[in-house]
């Protein structure tokens, strides 16, 4: 069941005060503007044992996605497609506060957005993926590790994600007598258009791009937005307790289309140059 | 999503014989469940959903009361009757993130504030699943929370709109979810003018996305109206007889 207590870091009330009367006069407490992200560090291919993979630091969180590559058979309705699964784990390297178990609602919910965002925008062309359709796939496997909180950890992950399925190469199978051949080479994954999420926390009346911990911890409401390289939307999840304006999301929506597409040309010229 | 065949036919008429900006049929029944605090059906289209409302209670396990304001719990949950195909009784990823983003819809309408160390639970099943669950469930809920004399800021009005055909609809139906161009949910505080709940999935260019969210707002305040009458109808009774 959903509840409405959460796990994050103790802030004390002086310091909430202090972080929400600074971002009110359009200050940040680590000295960026309303719309700047944090250093964005990104390693790819450090996972040789996966078919792709990338670090990705974004302020003080890291988060590792790895790229496996199997086949098996389609999802249900979408049975002429390959399938793609995206999950994430927030291991207890991440913070004091999280122990090891089953993923938490705040975990399945990171997991799903950053599919989603992956998904919708057909990042991947998925039709391209089907061995014999309706019955043989490729399965596509990226699954993310938290190793440690920072705050944003939706950003961070869909990153990942996305440099590590952009750089990934995977194994050519056939089909020879009905079975399965893994030939030995390798291919490019069919690559549709790159996804970026960006998301903002609405802190008092002020929208902040990229929140860290301490900002997640006095924010009202989260929003993320991710959209894909024509500019389009492709997912949107607003999340947190509070609301938004219409206005506030109109604001988000704009700025997530530039801040996207200024990101976007530094994922193509990292997945151009990093391979 | 890639939209295969056409859902809208030349007469702008969808495959459940709507037009673009029009709800399906929404009935809302006050006070359905007897041992409930407030409770709430609601058939919006051919989903039937019930939303049941425990609380202020005392909290258990203790340890998760909370010392300055009231804790909210919330669970969706489907019947495995309610689809096509059973489903299965376990609770589903999806069905954990939609019992979030439904208490993280709710939550701004009421004051927790004023029920320290309480619990309020709702409890939100879907006995038969058509599209838009997740918002018809909310405006059940918040009908409940209503009935429970939970003290509110608002009430929360939910409805879909998304992108059928290239064109932007009210309240996407369950083929239109499955085949159509992009689905957007959202809860919206009618008086305040506050986004408690806004989802996408599909694509919308910047334009799209704008009239995509203001065809949602129009649906919350049609939906509005439906929710507050169950209510009038319940505590008044309905008008005509108020005249007499």
């Amino acid at each position: 069941m959903s509840s409405s207590r959460r796990s994050t870091i103790i802030l004390e009330n002086l310091r909430k005060n202090q972080i929400r009367e600074l971002i009110a006069s359009g200050k940040r407490l680590d000295g960026r503007s309303p719309d700047e992200l944090r250093p964005l560090n990104i390693e790819i291919g450090v996972i040789k044992k996966a078919n792709g993979s990338a670090w990705v630091k974004l302020g003080n969180t890291e988060v590792v996605a790895g790229v496996k590559v199997e086949t098996g058979e389609p999802f249900e309705g979408l049975e002429n497609k390959g399938a793609l699964i995206v999950s994430a784990e927030v291991l207890p390297t991440a913070a004091s506060y999280i122990e090891p178990g089953p993923p938490d609602e705040e975990t399945i919910e990171l997991a799903r957005v950053v599919d989603r965002g992956v998904r919708e925008s057909e990042m991947l062309a998925l039709d391209k993926l089907a061995l014999i359709p309706g019955k043989i796939v490729y399965t596509i496997f990226v699954d993310c590790s938290i190793i440690n909180m920072g705050g944003n950890l939706f950003d961070a992950t869909s990153y990942a994600v996305v440099l590590a399925l952009a750089t990934s190469k995977i194994p050519v199978f056939e089909i020879i007598d009905e079975k399965v051949v893994d030939t030995g080479k390798i291919q490019d994954p069919p690559i549709n258009t790159i996804p970026v999420s960006v998301t903002f926390a609405r802190i008092g009346d002020s929208l902040v791009l990229d929140p860290s911990t301490e900002e997640e911890a006095c924010m009202d409401a989260r929003i993320t937005l991710t959209t894909n390289s024509n500019g389009e939307y492709t997912a949107v999840q607003k999340g947190s307790n509070g609301f938004l304006t219409i206005e506030q999301v109109k604001s988000a929506a704009e700025t997530a289309k530039i801040k996207g597409q200024e990101l976007r040309l530094k994922f193509q010229e990292l997945t151009t140059t990093g391979q | 999503m890639t939209q295969t065949r056409s859902l809208i036919d030349e007469n702008g008429i969808r495959t459940d014989g709507r037009t673009g900006n029009q709800l399906r049929d929404i009935q809302i029944k006050v006070g359905v469940i007897k041992n409930a605090d407030g409770s709430a059906l609601i058939e919006f289209g051919k989903n039937k959903i019930i939303a049941a409302v425990y609380g202020p209670r005392e909290v258990h396990p203790k340890h998760m009361a909370l010392t300055d304001r009231c804790l909210l719990r919330c669970r969706y949950h489907m019947s495995p009757f309610s689809t096509d195909t059973r489903k299965n009784p376990a609770p589903s990823r999806r069905e954990v993130e939609i019992s979030k983003v439904i208490r993280e819809a709710l939550q701004p309408a009421l004051m927790l504030e004023d029920y320290p160390r309480a619990t309020i639970d709702v409890y939100i099943e879907v006995l038969q699943a058509d599209g838009g669950s997740r918002c018809a469930g909310i405006a059940a809920a918040s009908v409940a929370l209503a009935d429970a004399g939970i003290n509110m800021r608002d009430l929360v009005s939910a409805c879909a709109a998304g992108k059928v055909d290239d064109k932007i609809v009210l309240d996407i139906n369950d083929t239109e979810d499955k085949e159509g161009g992009a689905d957007m949910p959202v809860a919206f505080m009618p008086n305040h003018k506050q986004i408690t709940l806004l989802q996408l999935d599909g694509k919308l260019n910047s334009e799209e996305f704008i009239a995509c969210l203001n065809e949602g707002i129009t649906g919350c305040m049609k939906v509005y109206e439906v929710q507050r009458s169950a209510l009038m109808q319940k505590y008044f009774g309905n008008e005509t007889e108020l005249k007499e």
